[in-house]
């Protein structure tokens, strides 16, 4: 069959393909949405970005030879997250990564289940966490990746997922324990 | 922190990410470090505040819909490009015979004066979706006493629910759905190793009888309408079971 002058890289997608899409990869879609959700925290440029994160799946799936259809989907969710918020909202991209670990001034189990009952504050302290922090704490708490699956999806070497998350969590706790008035109350 | 284990480890502990002889150190290294047991503690109290603050979003039915008509209009405009002119000759006849396959089969088009709020790919969707670990069932009970008013203030209809355990279905529970935009009750029975979604939503419409099943990627559903209220099951389980099923649900 004919048909490959049409491609440009995508491919041309017929009945068949579009059946497997629908088992395998919508499924999906609430992993993809709730991603696109934290990285960009709103609701309305998710659905915006969600939707053309799985056309972009949906374009390319016949270069997903199986194996795990989320992690791929999720790859791509936030390929295309990124690449809003360069456009978008460039200065969220500019917070530092590799911030030094500190030895925990230690928070007791107690003052942090306090801190962390309310949905709202909990909301607040994930989100003014930077978005390469954010998104391994969504993959891993929310989602429940594993270190390899979180790895192949954002992209890091699986050593640094486990460092990654480490200081994600340290930044969380603060966030929820000590936020100053001003920083808890920051909007979007 | 005074001990020889960096803060890393914990966080691999934590997620059961550690290979068993480095789990069992650290976990004989928590016995006599007070810091890491803190430390630990502490972490375990962040993630149940995240797994339990309901912090998951899920996509709102406005794009489920979105993303459908990208499909649709992404799959027809290549499917003619697809095909050489020669063939359509073919495609007209597999076309006709989809066409009628799915009269016979499909809800939808069963019957005109009454179509059916969803489409098959939305069932399937939904059933495939509660077949997700955590997501089958809102209210787990055999009971049909537990699981019917759980319902309540929910929906602003009362789906009819009864275990028919003595049947061969036993009751495994309900939860909410959303099917074609429409809240509707899913109620959950089982038959030997197979699950049983069905979807129950009020309709205006006439009553009609139990349709043929429709199938699709392995699924069958069978759809009826039964005194205002609007019946589809769906199951990998066989047409007979799922007729049997509805036939007790229609008495």
């Amino acid at each position: 069959m004919s048909g490959s002058d049409q491609g440009k890289g995508a491919d041309v997608l017929d009945a068949q393909d579009r059946a497997r899409f629908e088992q395998l990869v919508l499924p999906h879609l609430d992993a993809a949405f709730n991603l696109a959700r934290w990285l960009l925290r709103s609701r309305a440029d998710s659905e915006d970005v969600a939707q053309e994160a799985l056309l972009r799946a949906y374009r390319f799936f016949r270069g997903f030879h199986g194996g795990d259809a989320r992690a791929w989907l999720l790859q791509i969710v936030r390929n295309t997250c990124y690449t809003w918020l360069e456009k978008n909202r460039p200065v969220e991209l500019m917070t530092e990564f590799d911030e030094e670990l500190h030895p925990q001034p230690s928070i007791s189990p107690e003052a942090l289940a306090i801190a962390g009952d309310n949905r709202e504050h909990l909301t607040r302290a994930l989100e003014t966490l930077p978005p390469r922090f954010r998104e391994v704490l969504v993959l891993r708490e929310l989602e429940g990746c594993s270190y390899k699956e979180i790895a192949s999806i954002t992209a890091i070497p699986i050593g640094t997922v486990m460092s990654a998350l480490a200081r994600a969590r340290q930044r969380l706790q603060r966030a929820l324990t000590h936020a100053s008035p001003q920083e808890a109350s920051r909007e979007l | 922190m005074s001990c020889d284990f960096t803060p890393t480890v914990l966080h691999g502990y934590l997620d059961s990410e550690l290979d068993a002889s480095r789990a069992a150190e650290f976990e004989r290294h928590l016995e006599s470090c007070r810091e890491c047991a803190t430390a630990l503690g502490a972490e375990e109290s962040l993630r149940s505040s995240l797994q339990g603050a309901s912090l998951y979003e899920r996509a709102p039915v406005s794009l489920r819909k979105k993303i459908r008509a990208d499909l649709d209009a992404a799959t027809a405009s290549s499917f003619a490009l697809r095909i050489p002119a020669w063939r359509w000759l073919a495609v007209a006849a597999a076309v006709l015979m989809i066409a009628s396959v799915s009269w016979f089969s499909w809800p939808r088009v069963q019957n005109s004066a009454a179509s059916a709020p969803f489409t098959a790919a939305e069932i399937i969707d939904a059933h495939v979706r509660s077949l997700q670990p955590g997501h089958l069932t809102d209210v787990a009970s055999t009971d049909q006493h537990t699981v019917k008013p759980w319902f309540n203030g929910k929906l602003a209809f009362v789906p009819p629910v009864k275990d028919y355990a003595d049947e061969g279905f036993p009751l495994v529970g309900g939860r909410l759905d959303v099917l074609g935009g429409q809240n509707v009750a899913a109620l959950v029975y089982s038959r030997r190793k197979h699950l049983i979604n069905v979807f129950v939503l009020p309709t205006k419409e006439p009553d009609t009888p139990i349709h043929p099943p429709g199938a699709r990627q392995g699924y069958q559903w069978v759809h009826w309408r039964h005194q205002g209220m609007e019946f589809c099951a769906i199951s990998d389980a066989s047409a007979s079971d799922l007729h049997e099923l509805a036939q007790l649900i229609y008495q």
